[in-house]
């Protein structure tokens, strides 16, 4: 059997049985094992296309080369361990009455649905198709958001739907724009929308309307990738939103948007002359890093500002691609990697610290490690890691863009060691007395699921350490990809 | 050369105008009266008014300067210079080249000014209102109406009323987006122009809303009637200038006077429906507060500026 | 004269004008029920645009295009949005952040900026309605216009929606279609999404009592 079917047709199959057959006993381990069978093909897949060079399925709608399946395999093993962890955790909510049977059944069939449209988008060869399943990722997210139907969860879930539905439609008039100009070249047929079309002739697209639509489509998937000035959904979804469901959010979606944009911009740099697409993306990266970290600081909630942290990190990454060049967009594709390991081990630790605690107010929240030393050990190294300190992966991918940055962009240092600057100082001051401190214990009913934690944090402290040659190569051959 | 025959024309024109003015507002009021299930007055109603009033002594307030007294002849001699120019019959008359655009906005914002200026130069409350109410209302209309004549005019390369009439009636049939949205924006701007009922009312004197009827409280006997005959002369002015923009068929090309009364029968037969269009959205319009009349010119004003945007992305490169 | 432009162009110029026309009466409306109106009333106009480009370009999936927006956005979407304003009582008039003259002097600035933008590429189309995409762009921003002045939920949503309306113009008028694949999906989102709305509205409506979002501010950096 086709890897690459298997690892769509899973998702898709699990997420309408879980949905039809409701909260059963087996329903959470079902989750997991079908997340264990999309990360087994993902896996499979990655294999092959490492050991064959791409491929395309389904006629020519998906194509499979080596920068996709980097981001399918990281979005399989992420989708996984979040399998695993939201178990006990949401037996834990339901158990604290948070949850009723419908909203986990509602929950664990979104979820598999949400891993099947980032996977259709990530492995989709038409634009077209790309736009649909980013907008399908948002419905089933929107339902995940809201999840808990509170007041605030509806606010943060209504935001989330407008304002990407917003940035969507701003999409999707980039993409009519990119056929319109497809279409003069390639001709009014199914093949305009095709990436590895576009790609031969991307030096025959009018540079206008390649200009225009690209802008559209960065500020389209931008919205989702938490731009700034249009992130204000991104902490709110994550504050309000379930613990796996930020950590899904912070640790793929982002990511899946990004690849998009990534996917329109190398189209856009063939045919515009000078660097726009790059410079557009820088702007849009640093200045996405300066607010976010000036607003790192004002957060009450741990959630909201963790969600801030990956709005940095996301600008840090999107400024990355901006340079452009084969270190530029390796130190890239690393550290999107670091970030998301990174980013949903400290969402794990968090879900566990604030179901053992009861808030999400980080005044609150004292003493983790005296109250379980793991979660506390945990959300502490986790911390260190995303503020990039070594030997975790983060510190190797941030330093490959400092230094990149300042050999062909000296300007833009001051302003990314300002906002690195600012951020550590904020999460750092405000982790460390939830991590160490007085507090009284509660016990869960359901014992934590802590190996996702340090699994994620494992390898991203093997990898600052030492990234294996075959890694390397793999990562090398997907940055060429970019240009 | 000024013929005779033009000359002969022109004052055919100016008389069919004089004489058709009355019987077009007692048409629209027959129409509106069967509209509102309404016994309907006599078509000649007007006539008989004028009659009326043309017969009655006029009593004059005692603070009215000599302003007062010409302000109805020059408003009188606006409308009839308005309806000599504006090409209802033939677009080749010898006052033809006078009527441009500009100069005929020109033309009605002079009798605006009169006639607000009489009204505030006796002294009582509802005429300086009424006053004040026209000049906001004038203050609006007019660049409505000037970018609607613009958007023609981009048309036709000319702000000439009698080339724009005779380029639109002389052309392929062709549509043009950009006259829809100022057709509309006409429309609007007529409403607020003759004072009807979405903006004014002229059958009350309710105190609160009216504009034209507050303006001339004070007057009576020929001078009442010289403001009447203008009123309506106003509203043939209006009428005619938009059946030559937006329905400029069966207008002469010449001054051939054989060729002027054929195309009266047309004439009529648009009046007649015009004014009719004019009734019925009389009778399904409420009158708006006078706080919404500003509101209801600006659409009329956003209209004719889509129309030129709309002109200019669509039509411009051909 | 206009006169090298053939008829079925001038026709879906037409159309597209109308469609403007309609973006701004919404804009300019008050009323819910006459806000769904006009939508349908927009997407009729739409539909009848495509139908034309179909029409003359004997393009078979710009019918199908024509077909999907009659049934989506002229029938099935305002009868849902019809339903949901009676079910939930939306009462009164759309409370509007600026007041309307305003919003309708930003908006005809967006459609100035629409048709500046639009106007290098209309150059450069070979579509004879290549003017139609200013519109559609004027359109997006006008309907962005409205889901950023307006208070109701429901009117964020119709604003929505109108902006995909928008969207559809410049996808069958500029280009004369995308690929079948991918309108069949972005109806399916659009609709879904209208779906998941309507149990949201509800759920709002029992959480704050009100389909304001107004109450809906409580979420702030502090």
């Amino acid at each position: 059997m086709d890897f690459f079917i298997l690892m769509l047709a899973i998702p898709l199959v699990s997420g309408a049985l879980l949905t039809v057959v409701g909260e059963r006993a087996w329903a959470p381990n079902l989750n997991i094992i079908a997340s264990l069978g999309t990360f087994a093909a993902a896996a499979g897949l990655t294999i092959e296309i490492v050991a064959n060079g791409p491929r395309f399925a389904f006629g020519e709608q998906f194509f499979i080369d080596s920068l996709n399946v980097f981001f399918v395999a990281l979005t399989a093993f992420v989708g996984l361990t979040t399998s695993i962890f939201s178990g006990p955790y949401m037996k834990n909510e339901r158990e604290h009455g948070r949850l009723t049977a419908p909203r986990l059944r509602l929950y664990k069939g979104m979820y598999q649905l949400f891993m099947f449209t980032m996977l259709a988008a990530l492995t989709t060869n038409n634009l077209g198709i790309l736009w649909v399943a980013m907008e399908a990722a948002t419905l089933t997210t929107v339902l995940l958001v809201s999840l808990y139907r509170t007041p605030a969860s509806l606010e943060a879930a209504w935001k989330y739907f407008i304002l990407c539905g917003v940035g969507i439609a701003q999409a999707l008039f980039g993409t009519i724009l990119l056929y319109f100009a497809a279409e003069r070249v390639l001709g009014a047929s199914g093949n305009a929308l095709l990436w590895t079309h576009l790609i031969d002739v991307k030096g025959q697209l009018e540079p206008t309307i390649m200009a225009l639509s690209f802008i559209f489509l960065l500020v389209g998937y931008g919205t989702k990738v938490g731009l700034a000035p249009l992130h204000n959904w991104l902490p709110d979804a994550h504050a309000e939103g379930p613990t796996p469901v930020s950590a899904v959010l912070s640790g793929l979606l982002l990511n899946v948007a990004l690849y998009a944009i990534l996917r329109c911009k190398v189209l856009a740099d063939g045919a515009i002359p000078n660097a726009f697409a790059g410079n557009l993306m820088i702007g849009f990266g640093l200045f996405t890093l300066l607010v976010a970290a000036f607003f790192l600081s004002r957060q009450k909630d741990v959630k909201r500002m963790f969600a801030y942290s990956s709005i940095e990190h996301m600008g840090l990454i999107t400024f990355a691609f901006g340079m452009g060049g084969p270190v530029a967009n390796f130190a890239g594709l690393l550290h999107m990697t670091m970030h998301s390991l990174t980013k949903s081990a400290i969402f794990f630790a968090v879900g566990h610290a604030t179901q053992k605690t009861g808030t999400q107010l980080m005044a609150d929240i004292r003493g983790l490690i005296r109250i379980n030393p793991l979660i506390g050990w945990g959300l502490m190294l986790g911390t260190l890691a995303i503020l990039g300190m070594p030997p975790f992966g983060v510190f190797a991918s941030e330093f490959m863009i400092l230094t990149h940055a300042m050999k062909y962009h000296p300007w833009a240092t001051p302003i990314l060691l300002l906002g690195l600057g600012v951020a550590f100082a904020a999460i750092f001051g405000k982790v460390q007395p939830m991590v160490f401190g007085e507090t009284e214990a509660r016990r869960l009913p359901h014992a934590p699921a802590i190996t996702p934690v340090f699994l994620h944090l494992g390898i991203v402290l093997t990898l600052g350490l030492y990234i294996p040659p075959y890694l390397t190569r793999w990562f090398h051959e997907a940055s060429r990809m970019l240009g | 050369m000024i013929s005779i025959s033009g000359l002969l024309g022109q004052a055919f024109a100016i008389l069919l105008a004089l004489v058709l003015a009355p019987l077009l507002s007692g048409w629209v009021g027959q129409c509106r009266a069967w509209l509102q299930s309404r016994t309907a007055p006599p078509l000649l109603l007007p006539y008989y008014q004028l009659q009326k009033l043309f017969h009655k002594d006029v009593v004059l307030a005692h603070g009215a300067s000599s302003l007062f007294r010409a302000a109805p002849f020059v408003v009188f001699g606006c409308m009839v210079l308005a309806c000599a120019i504006i090409p209802s019959l033939s677009t080749d008359l010898p006052l033809a080249p006078a009527a441009d655009a500009l100069a005929l906005v020109g033309v009605f914002g002079l009798a605006r000014v009169f006639i607000s200026l009489a009204a505030m130069d006796v002294g009582t409350s509802f005429g300086t209102l009424g006053g004040r109410r026209e000049m906001l209302v004038g203050f609006l209309a007019e660049p409505a109406l000037l970018m609607v004549i613009f958007t023609l005019a981009m048309t036709v390369q000319s702000t000439s009323v009698a080339t724009i009439v005779e380029t639109l009636a002389h052309r392929e049939l062709v549509i043009y987006p950009s006259l829809a949205f100022a057709g509309i924006a006409f429309t609007f701007v007529s409403f607020a122009e003759n004072a009807r009922v979405p903006v004014d009312n002229p059958a009350t004197h309710l105190e609160l809303t009216m504009i034209h009827e507050a303006m001339i409280l004070e007057y009576s006997g020929r001078h009442l009637a010289l403001i009447e005959w203008a009123a309506s002369l106003k509203l043939y002015a209006y009428s005619c200038l938009g059946l030559a923009l937006f329905f400029p068929w069966g207008i002469a090309p010449g001054d051939n006077f054989l060729a002027l009364v054929a195309a009266i029968p047309l004439l009529l037969f648009k009046l007649a429906i015009g004014g009719a269009f004019l009734a019925a959205i009389e009778t399904i319009n409420a009158k708006m507060r006078i706080f919404r009349a500003p509101e209801f010119l600006g659409t009329a004003f956003m209209l004719a500026v889509l129309g030129l945007l709309v002109r200019l992305l669509l039509e411009s490169r051909v | 004269m206009n006169a090298a432009i053939p008829f079925s162009a001038q026709l879906i110029n037409l159309f597209a004008a109308v469609i403007l026309l309609l973006a701004f009466a919404m804009l300019a409306q008050r009323r819910v029920l006459a806000l769904i109106n006009l939508f349908a009333l927009q997407g009729l106009t739409l539909c009848l645009a495509t139908l034309v480009a179909a029409v003359t370009t004997g393009q078979v999936h710009l019918y199908y295009s024509a077909g999907l927006t009659l049934a989506l956005k002229v029938l099935l979407l305002p009868w849902i949005l019809y339903r949901l304003v009676k079910r939930l009582n939306v009462k009164g008039e759309v409370e509007a952040l600026i007041n309307i003259p305003t919003t309708m002097l930003v908006g005809l600035v967006l459609v100035m900026i629409a048709f500046n933008v639009a106007l290098p590429i209309s150059e450069l189309s070979h579509t004879i309605t290549r003017g139609t995409l200013g519109i559609a762009l004027a359109v997006v921003m006008l309907a962005f216009l409205m889901m950023i002045t307006r208070q109701k939920a429901i009117t964020q949503v119709v604003g929505f929606l109108s902006m995909e309306n928008g969207l559809f113009l410049a996808a069958t008028s500029a280009t004369y279609g995308m690929p079948m694949v991918v309108e069949l999906g972005i109806a399916l989102d659009v609709l879904v999404g209208v779906i998941i709305l309507g149990v949201f509205f509800f759920q709002i409506r029992d959480q704050f009592d009100s389909l304001d979002i107004r109450h809906m501010e409580r979420l702030k950096d502090n």
